[in-house]
């Protein structure tokens, strides 16, 4: 499906900036994300990065700046000037959010089933047969075992309901996936097993993903292109082999030395 | 002594106003629930203090008021609020469904049909359909107000994969005229067939929750289900014990502690009504007046 001659950008930021108060979240963030591309953007705690994220799936406005959005229509759109309503129809079927607390993403007394299925009964399936069967190809995709369906994910661990909320968000096959340190809370082992699924995931859908996150193994994984934050300031950016490998910014080498040697 | 003089349907004329222009509003926007200035009444919340209200604000001298509670014109609550009108309004109660022109009802919709002229006011406890899935009432509102109803087809999905099929047999959501969902407030399933195309209006008021909403005459009303899975009405599978009715709904009276039971219409006026025409059922006193046989 995904046409890999598009040469268009997907998502385009343009002068970002959002602060509250006396406080600058965020300053002067541009960047174009193509279709097919993983941009992570890494940095501290308080350096702007779960800001930038929401001001680029529009569930902040920016106090500068816009963001952009290739509509499957082929054209590109200011997101600020969409309707609320358009913008809600966006987010539940080209866009997928992934939450650092499945608890946000998910609805824990409801079934797995009812949770993959609930985007697709919001776009009009109304038959249960096919719904249920989307929701099965789904929680094998994300190696969660079939009889596990009609369980609530409150009963699930983890590491599966990290799982469970990747299968919500892709049923509707989105273009585009905001991530916010997908892995955060999970052991390491756990960690591996869904960067692997991820990253298979995106390569075979042909998604465009920004990932947020502060672990420099996940942005390793899963990303071609990485972005650097310090105070709300996107300061070094460059293909993730580039940036993490040799790093130019003082900031961006301290980053890098300081993970601990496995 | 001076007994206490109440204004006409206990209500002071300002309060009926406001109650009037909500419910103009919950008309002209079928099943759209319209915040309200709910008054305290002289009952506890949960007997009924919303469609008290409304029918407070309709009434007028002329009327004739039936009340009932799921389906019965005998029991506690509809005594008390049918004395409650006639005290403080002074009009004329019944218990025949076709001479009342107002109905107030506890979950039930009368087996009779009802006819252009008539109400039906609606005591609802939770008016939000959408209550138990999001709890948020800022988020509720917003999806009533963009039409996003994904959300109401996960309960009746549940219900098929918990039960095999959806095993909700009362509030079951409907959507009105093609727009909103709203819950019909705890009536069985059996009776949501009859909201649709009715002849008479239709007034939902919580009191609690400070809601009122409404069904104009003829209008659509159809309950939501899945294609491979339809709405279907439920109904015990007996004939009334009364009157051998086959068509009417049932409720289920234990009549000793060895496991008896018996069905009965819940719509007691219909059984009566068709008693009264000769209908006998199992239980039957045998000898009445010209006997059957």
């Amino acid at each position: 499906m995904a046409d890999s001659s598009n040469d268009q950008p997907l998502l385009v930021a343009e002068g970002l900036a959002k602060s509250y108060g006396h406080l600058q979240a965020c300053r002067e963030v541009s960047f174009k994300l193509y279709p097919g591309e993983v941009l992570a953007i890494v940095g501290e705690s308080g350096s702007g990065k779960s800001t930038l994220l929401q001001l680029l799936s529009a569930q902040l406005s920016p106090s500068a700046g816009k963001v952009s959005y290739r509509m499957r229509d082929g054209v590109l759109r200011d997101l600020n000037v969409l309707g609320e309503a358009e913008r809600r129809f966006l987010f539940r079927t080209d866009w997928g959010y992934v939450h650092q607390d499945p608890a946000m993403g998910l609805r824990m007394a409801v079934s797995a089933g009812a949770n993959v299925g609930e985007r697709l009964m919001a776009i009009g399936w109304n038959n249960y047969g096919e719904i249920r069967d989307a929701a099965s190809s789904w929680l094998q995709r994300v190696e969660i075992a079939l009889q596990r369906i009609d369980d609530a994910p409150k009963t699930y661990s983890g590491g599966m309901r990290q799982r469970l909320q990747i299968a919500r968000n892709l049923v509707t096959a989105p273009r585009l996936v905001f991530m916010d340190e997908p892995t955060g809370g999970l052991d390491v082992s756990v960690q591996a097993r869904l960067l692997d699924l991820m990253r298979g995931l995106v390569g075979e859908l042909g998604l465009s993903a920004v990932v947020v996150t502060h672990d420099l193994a996940v942005a390793r994984l899963l990303s071609h292109r990485v972005m650097v934050m310090k105070d709300g300031r996107v300061i070094e950016t460059g293909l993730t082999d580039q940036v993490l490998d040799d790093p130019r910014e003082p900031y961006t080498q301290l980053l890098v030395s300081s993970i601990l040697p496995a | 002594m001076n007994a206490p003089t109440y204004n006409f349907a206990y209500l002071d004329e300002g309060t009926k106003r406001m109650i009037r222009r909500a419910i103009l509003k919950a008309i002209a926007i079928p099943g759209y629930q319209v915040p309200f200035a709910s008054r305290e009444m002289p009952m506890p919340y949960g007997w009924g203090t919303g469609g008290v209200q409304v029918t407070a604000a309709i009434l007028g001298p002329q009327d004739v008021l039936k009340v009932i509670d799921q389906g019965s014109d005998d029991t506690t609550n509809a005594i008390s609020i049918r004395k409650f009108f006639a005290k403080t309004a002074g009009v004329a109660t019944t218990t025949r469904t076709e001479e009342a022109s107002v109905i107030q009802t506890r979950h039930r919709i009368p087996e009779a049909p009802l006819h252009a002229g008539q109400v039906l006011v609606y005591q609802v406890p939770i008016p939000e359909p959408l209550r138990y899935l999001e709890p948020r009432e800022t988020e509720t509102r917003r999806m009533h107000a963009l039409g996003e109803y994904g959300l109401m087809h996960v309960k009746l999905y549940e219900d098929i994969a918990k039960f095999g099929h959806i095993a909700t047999a009362y509030a079951y959501p409907v959507k009105v005229a093609g727009r909103y969902v709203m819950d019909p407030s705890p009536t069985p399933k059996f009776d949501n067939p009859k909201m649709n195309d009715c002849e008479a209006l239709q007034l939902f008021g919580a009191g609690r929750e400070k809601r009122i909403y409404a069904i104009p005459p003829y209008t659509q009303v159809v309950s939501l289900d899945f294609e491979d899975h339809p709405f279907t009405r439920y109904r015990q599978d007996a004939p009334c014990a009364l009157c051998g009715a086959e068509d009417s709904y049932l409720d289920e009276i234990v009549t000793d502690d060895q496991g008896s039971r018996m069905f009965v219409c819940s719509d007691t006026d219909y059984c009566e009504t068709r008693q009264r025409d000769g209908h006998l059922g199992s239980e039957s006193a045998p000898n009445k007046e010209h006997g059957h046989g």
